[in-house]
């Protein structure tokens, strides 16, 4: 999304191709930060591939430990992204240094 | 006390106590408490209104039906919390920036502020959610039977008041919590904080359950799995199509239900708040899915064959004996759906009110912003009959559907419904080309197909639809069986009919979108949903603008009450640091102002009322529009003014020339007076001089008798002179003159009038240059007055040269125009500022020379003038030049 780089406030005439180490690393979160739920439909279409005929499907335990461990995954995954995203609120402040 | 009275004082007591939990919250934030009332722990309890009576109930019936599918209904909201920086993240802030205060709303105003969008939004929202508040009296109805069966009594179902008396008692807290204060931008504090208060109980309660069952029956982890693996839900069978379609389902019902968009969007305080709710609330999700299958299996095994599986987090403690439990059950289960259907029904109310009642009523008022009579008491009126109407209209669908159904199948059916809105919200959203009439397409197809094929067949046969329709299509027409659309049969009907709208309603909504073109408002509105982190931070104020605080103070009276709206100027005319009652209108206090109407008749509605008074500075491209109309018709009307005052101005610039004019005129006059007075007088005085000589000397000799007297002659002479002239001028100029025309040569005029203007030798000798060729000229005209003319011009000459060698030229032309014959003698000339003056009667251009009486080219002029022709002064010659230019037919070629 254009917003990461336009929302600071003001024209912006040309992104910059380098930026510095901080907001690098801040935007890349915001990156993970839109990956996880597609991870997160990923993972939970797994079970559409499970076999259901009697013989082979899995057993309800397993499937429950499953969908649990993934939603747990995603949980975890999130709050770590929170306390991150949290340092540098939204996108790049305007006075900082992008290079 | 039998166990169903004491249920009956247990809630009771419960709900006195939610009632003094949402008036402490109220009084508290009255005093200013309002941050910890805001933490983001409350907000992420307050969306637990997602987990209904269904989730508590249902969700054990669920997985007692059909194993682990119950937690696509939840894993859906975790993955869009999860997902929060796509869809959440931009919602608040658009409501944010937009004001938005319900999803009806939000949906108008990314269309164009378009009502009639609103109203169908509030239309598919009522009638979606319409079923999951029956959904919800059908679990305390559910719940009073089981106690009711524990004590020995069967309820008649047609009997039961329960699903009445719970319909009413949550009718008067809503009212009484959600519509105590009218602003909801100081939204309901009361209500969240009893919500969040709820979300604790019902986790509380079936956590309780769950470790009840697992540790207290199951005896522990590992033998529960075991026990759940040898049960018949132990083998994964799910439904692959149900499993995708319905966490979509539950993606779509969690952004767009009403009530969650309520809590989720409008009742955030912080976007900081959406980053804990992220990852806290799937877990309170988690925590509220994890128990169910467990209870599931454990009550499959304990109770009886034929058992309502939707009952057993209550039937399982009971039939251990675990009263106390049982009861924890209850009231978690009574929390969730009070919950829900406190904030549905608040958020329902607000569509209800905001979009169609006032809308209504304002129109039928008349008057905009200025109506009359309090518009507080309006809206509140409004908003309490819609959230009676609402509730009991849930209580309708219950009694229709006759309360028999599975709580999960009326939850789809609610979802499905109002997963209509997703696609025009998300359209709206991210793609700047949705317009207004995709926006009404695709709803109208989406809510169409939802009515048939979803919400009707599920009152049952017989209501809405007979058997035969359902089993064979309308007249007959197979492929339109409601649960059956284009011959396409066994598929699960909640999936079925979420296919079809959802998947047509997108169509339609893409297709007109590409096909319709949208509004300047629509456009502009678009550009600010989808590019909204371009046009960050607040709301735009309101800039400058000269309001009237007073206007403002009695508008702000109606609507908030006047001790409200008093106490707000007050307030803010303190802050100004102004001692009277009226704060100056900043943009600030503007805004303030707005938001506080905002809370009782919807942004929309506030921002004209307040645009309406300051004179709208937020402008619309239409006002736009109709500014660059009003200019172009200014300009129009200027440049005609303009035109108009040139000619103005010219007008003045002539009348003061003529004034000037008349000035020198009248100057000349007096002078001429007095020199026509001295004229008459010099004569006079020689005439009475020499008369009394001769009167008086009897022996005066001959010859001066003679002398005398014939200088008496000659001076009267003069006089009679002078007078004819005034006298042939005041004919002339009268018309009266009869003109004598004959037929003459121009040489032989000019040879007479040259030898009649010599006659008199006093004068200095003139030398005459002239072309006898040019002079070869025929003349019809009045020759004598001609003469006149050109024997004035000569002596003029004569008189007022004042070169040494004294010349004058006489060249005759003749053209189209007629002839044309200069007089141009070698002399000074006459000045610029007096050439206009010389035709004029008396007008004199030299006073050393006391010649005639100035009559003489006025004369000219009118002799001229009556022969149809014109004298001149001539500029551009060095000399004193006169052109008398003769018309055509006066003259003809010398045979």
């Amino acid at each position: 999304m254009s917003d990461l780089r336009k929302s600071g406030g003001g024209p912006i005439k040309q992104a910059p191709a380098f930026l510095e180490r901080h907001t690098y690393r801040k935007r890349r979160i915001m990156d993970a930060a839109r990956l996880l739920p597609i991870l997160g439909v990923f993972l939970l279409c797994m079970p559409l591939l499970w076999p259901v005929d009697a013989e082979n499907a899995p057993s309800t335990s397993r499937a429950i430990i499953y969908v649990f461990g993934v939603w747990l995954l995603l949980i975890g995954a999130a709050l770590g992204l929170a306390s991150r995203l949290k340092e540098g609120d939204g996108p790049v402040q305007p006075g900082q240094s992008d290079i | 006390m039998s166990t169903l009275n004491l249920l009956i004082v247990v809630c009771a007591a419960y709900v006195a106590f939610l009632f003094i939990v949402a008036f402490a919250a109220e009084r508290a934030a009255m005093r200013g408490h309002v941050r910890w009332l805001r933490s983001p722990l409350v907000y992420t309890l307050s969306l637990s209104v997602y987990c209904t009576g269904w989730t508590f109930y249902g969700a054990v019936g669920n997985a007692a039906r059909s194993g682990l599918e119950y937690v696509t209904i939840y894993l859906g909201p975790t993955l869009v919390m999860v997902g929060w920086w796509w869809i959440l993240r931009k919602l608040v802030r658009i409501r944010r920036t937009q004001r938005i205060t319900s999803i009806a709303d939000l949906i108008s105003s990314r269309f164009g502020k378009s009502n009639g969008l609103a109203v169908g939004v509030t239309i598919l929202a009522v009638s979606a959610i319409t079923p999951y508040i029956a959904l919800q009296l059908q679990s305390v109805t559910l719940a009073f039977e089981v106690f009711a069966a524990k004590d020995g009594l069967h309820i008649v179902k047609e009997e039961d008041r329960t699903a009445l008396w719970v319909a009413l008692g949550l009718a008067l807290f809503t009212v009484v919590f959600g519509t105590r204060n009218l602003d909801a931008n100081e939204r309901h504090h009361g209500v969240v904080i009893a919500i969040a208060v709820e979300a604790v109980v019902k986790l509380t309660a079936l956590m309780a359950v769950g470790i009840f069952v697992v540790w207290g029956l199951g005896g522990g982890i590992g033998p529960t799995l075991e026990r759940i693996d040898a049960s018949r839900l132990g083998q994964w069978q799910i439904d692959p199509g149900r499993w995708f379609g319905l966490t979509l389902l539950s993606v779509a019902a969690f952004l767009c239900l009403p009530r969650m968009f309520q809590v989720l969007v409008v009742e955030n305080e912080d976007e900081g708040h959406l980053r804990t709710a992220s990852w806290a609330f799937p877990l309170y999700l988690m925590l509220m899915s994890l128990f169910v299958v467990p209870i599931a299996v454990v009550g499959l095994d304990l109770m009886p064959e034929g058992a309502n599986p939707d009952a057993f987090v209550l039937t399982v403690p009971l039939s251990q004996g675990q009263d106390g439990l049982a009861m924890l059950s209850f009231l978690g289960g009574f929390s969730s759906a009070t919950s829900m259907v406190i904030v549905a029904a608040i958020a329902l109310s607000t569509m209800v009110s905001n979009h169609i009642v006032m809308p209504i009523w304002l129109r039928s008022a008349r008057g905009g912003a200025n109506v009359s009579g309090d518009v507080r008491h309006v809206v509140l009126l409004s908003r309490r009959l819609s959230i009676v109407g609402i509730v009991l209209l849930g209580y309708t669908y219950y009694r229709l559907s006759g309360g028999g159904e599975a709580l999960a199948v009326i939850g789809f059916v609610s979802f499905t419904g109002i997963a209509q809105v997703l696609p025009v919200m998300l359209g709206g959203i991210f793609w700047r080309g949705a317009t207004r009439i995709g926006a009404l397409s695709g709803l109208s197809v989406g809510f169409v197909i939802w009515l048939y094929t979803s919400f009707f067949p599920s009152l049952g046969p017989g209501v809405v639809f007979s058997e035969s329709v359902l089993l064979h299509g309308p007249l007959g027409l197979d492929w339109l069986r409601p649960q059956a659309l284009f011959g396409i049969q066994g598929i699960d009907p909640t999936l079925h009919a979420l296919l079809w709208s959802i998947s047509l309603s997108t169509i339609a909504f893409f297709v007109a979108s590409l096909a319709s073109f949208p509004s300047p408002l629509e456009r502009l509105q678009g550009a600010q949903f989808v590019s909204i982190y371009q046009h960050t931070g607040g709301p735009r104020s309101w800039a400058g603008g000269v309001a009237q605080s007073e206007d403002l103070m009695i508008m702000s009276q109606r609507i908030l009450g006047a001790q409200e709206a008093q106490g707000l100027f007050q307030q803010e005319a303190r802050d100004q640091g102004l001692s009277g009652d009226l704060p100056e209108p900043t943009p600030d206090f503007l805004e303030t102002l707005e938001r506080e109407l905002a809370g009782s008749v919807g942004a929309a509605t506030a921002h004209a009322m307040i645009g309406q008074i300051v004179g709208g500075m937020q402008v619309s491209v239409e006002d736009l529009m109709a500014v660059a109309d009003e200019t172009a018709q200014m300009m129009e009307y200027s440049s005609r003014l303009e035109a108009q005052s040139e000619e103005l101005s010219r007008t003045a610039r002539q009348l003061r020339e003529v004034n000037q004019k008349l000035t020198r005129l009248s100057v000349q006059k007096d002078a001429f007076l007095s020199q026509i007075s001295h004229e008459l007088r010099t004569p006079m005085t020689s005439i009475r001089a020499f008369s009394e000589i001769l009167r008086d000397s009897s022996e005066l000799p001959q010859d001066d008798q003679v002398k005398y007297a014939s200088i008496i002659h000659d001076e009267a002479i003069r006089l009679t002179r002078l007078l004819d002239d005034l006298l042939d001028l005041s004919v002339l100029e009268n018309g009266q003159v009869n003109l004598n025309i004959r037929q003459g040569r121009l040489g032989a005029l000019l040879d007479r009038a040259s030898a009649a203007a010599a006659a008199d030798d006093s004068e200095q000798p003139l030398k005459m240059v002239r072309r006898a060729r040019d002079e070869d000229i025929l003349l019809n005209t009045d020759l004598d007055r001609l003469s006149q003319v050109f024997i004035n011009l000569i002596s003029n000459a004569r008189k007022y040269c004042d070169a040494d060698d004294p010349r004058l030229e006489i060249r005759v032309h003749k053209g189209e125009q007629g002839v044309v014959l200069d007089f141009v003698d070698n002399g000074s000339g006459i000045a610029q500022e007096s050439r206009d003056l010389v035709f004029e009667k008396f007008s004199r251009i030299s006073d050393q020379k006391a010649g005639g009486a100035g009559l003489g080219l006025a004369i000219c002029r009118q002799i001229m003038r009556r022969l149809g022709g014109e004298i001149t002064y001539l500029s551009g010659e060095r000399g004193a030049a006169f052109r008398v230019a003769l018309p055509p037919q006066l003259a003809m070629d010398a045979q």
